[in-house]
């Protein structure tokens, strides 16, 4: 299947053009929410999302970037996964005790067909594409990544979520016989992250097969990951053992650890600082030569994909749903 | 006498040379990893070697301030006052790593982006505690020779003691960066704690009167 042939988007669903043509408009409103909103209470739930689309040359224009790539070595060896230690170099030293085959997924919740299927059946009738996608990290560096998959939104359908399906929530594995950083409790194990129904079914929400034309390795969330290029790193869960349709915004795991530092939607924005460090800039990790002096880059609004992604938030306050 | 005397002083080179290449070990490691890294694209430092360098500098700092604040209790554990005659070396080595790592926060990590500087020490805690940190040990470093030490008499004593509150400083500063693995930090802090809490625990005996002996 071709990327053409996998944008066939019914012609009912394409955003009107007067919404189209508004579309930066609501991008630059969402950059300038005044700080005051930060005194507001806080609500348990985010506001239903807008019904809004983007044209598909919009979207296309945001499943590759021809910015310089991250080495496969620097991919493979600098990588955020505490069930592996906390180490930036623990997972690659660690890839050879997680099992990715055979692998399956437990799929419940609001959904006409639950049930634990094996990987193979999760992506039967699916051809793995290329993207490549920006990967901002939380921490404040980046990469560009070659990220072999397909859209989120063409496995989840398979399992027909229901109308109560507002959330989609995610689980890793959490084995210690395989993963010796599940030891020592950084965080509140199994890893789990979560995303809105309407951000989980965007058609750059990406499920992660492979990197670099290869099968994914370990230690970058074998065999089956998330790639969300539009929020900090740590929302592109790894190693996926369980997918939940729920009606409540589920619990995810850096946001219960640390509310005020990790928001549930966390989408990369340069305006919103981490409470201990800038969020406005990034040292880029890319290309082949030293990186004694990677260039230090402005962080993009939602990484970049502002065109894409940016109406799903029209109208949310992103200071307070940071 | 003489002899002895002599031999004492060749043995306090001896050591003081050694502990000399000790200090300077991890800087010249570093280097030439950072040598390797310059001239070959890979020198181990991983795939964000600014990173690796920021930590390793200020890992150093850190460690060898702690060194500098072990020695009054070891002496009196061991009795060995010549250990004293290690303790400004110990510290200055402390500024220098401090002040690298310093270096190549401003010059490798921020890269140009300057106005950075000012708006992290006014509003990220852990920069903010880090540079108050390395402002703090300046004043320390600057009076570190025999004519400060001896123009400031009692003064110099004084001032010193703000070590105390730039080790706390420097291990928040590190507390303050973690995400979530505070297991690192935790050791160095509880290191410190017992170094300062030894102290305030010898304080508080010489304090009480002893009952004298009949």
């Amino acid at each position: 299947m071709s990327l053409r042939d996998a944008l066939r988007i019914p012609s009912a669903e394409i955003t009107d053009e007067a919404v189209y043509m508004d579309r930066r408009r609501i991008v630059a409103a969402l950059g300038l929410s005044p700080v005051l909103a930060l005194s507001g209470c806080a609500e348990a739930e985010p506001p239903p999302p807008p019904r809004t689309r983007v044209a598909p040359a919009a979207l296309r224009s945001g499943f590759s970037t021809a910015e310089p790539r991250t080495t496969y070595q620097d991919i493979t060896t600098y990588n955020n996964f505490y069930e592996f230690g906390t180490g930036k170099a623990d997972p690659s030293r660690a890839r050879k005790t997680l099992r990715a085959s055979p692998w399956s997924v437990r799929v419940g919740g609001h959904c006409a067909k639950p049930g634990r299927v094996p990987l193979e059946t999760l992506l039967a009738g699916l051809t793995p594409t290329e993207r490549v996608y920006r990967l901002r990290c939380v921490e404040g560096w980046s990469m560009v990544i070659p990220w072999l998959g397909v859209p989120l939104a063409d496995v989840l359908k398979k399992f027909g979520p229901t109308s109560k399906a507002k959330f989609v929530a995610f689980t890793t594995l959490a084995d210690r016989a395989q993963m010796p950083g599940i030891a020592w409790p950084s965080i509140d194990w199994p890893y789990r992250e979560g995303l809105r129904i309407d951000e989980a079914m965007h058609p750059l929400a990406f499920l992660v097969t492979g990197l670099y034309g290869k099968a994914l390795p370990q230690q970058n969330g074998a065999p089956l990951r998330l790639a969300v290029p539009w929020k900090y790193g740590f929302k592109s869960i790894k190693s996926i053992v369980a997918i939940d349709f729920v009606e409540k915004r589920p619990e995810t795991s850096w946001n219960d650890l640390q509310p005020s530092e990790y928001g549930f939607f966390s989408n990369v924005n340069p305006d919103v600082d981490h409470p201990r460090w800038s969020q406005k800039t990034e040292r880029r990790i890319a290309g082949t030569g030293s990186k004694l002096f990677a260039d230090r880059i402005p962080t993009r609004m939602f990484n970049g994909y502002g065109e894409q992604v940016a109406s799903m938030y029209a109208g949310l306050d992103l200071r307070k749903w940071f | 006498m003489v002899l002895k005397v002599a031999g004492a002083a060749r043995g306090l080179v001896a050591a003081k040379t050694l502990v000399h290449l000790l200090c300077l070990a991890p800087a010249a490691w570093l280097g030439w990893r950072i040598w390797l890294e310059f001239s070959t694209g890979d020198g181990g430092l991983g795939a964000d070697p600014v990173a690796a360098i920021e930590h390793e500098l200020g890992i150093w700092a850190l460690r060898l301030l702690l060194a500098t604040l072990a020695i009054t209790p070891l002496r009196h554990w061991t009795g060995q006052t010549v250990l004293l005659r290690f303790r400004r070396m110990l510290g200055l080595y402390a500024f220098a790593y401090a002040t690298l790592h310093l270096t190549a926060y401003l010059v490798l990590d921020l890269r140009g982006y300057w106005a950075q500087v000012f708006e992290d020490i006014a509003e990220r805690p852990y920069i903010t505690v880090g540079m108050a940190a390395w402002l703090l040990l300046v004043p320390l470093a600057l009076t570190s020779t025999k004519a400060a030490i001896r123009a400031l008499g009692r003064n110099w004593a004084r001032l010193h003691k703000l070590v105390y509150a730039i080790a706390v400083l420097a291990v928040l500063h590190f507390w303050w960066l973690v995400k979530s693995d505070i297991r690192e930090p935790l050791l160095y802090a509880a290191i410190l704690a017992v170094l300062l809490g030894w102290r305030a625990w010898h304080a508080w005996r010489r304090r009480v009167p002893r009952p004298r002996a009949a």
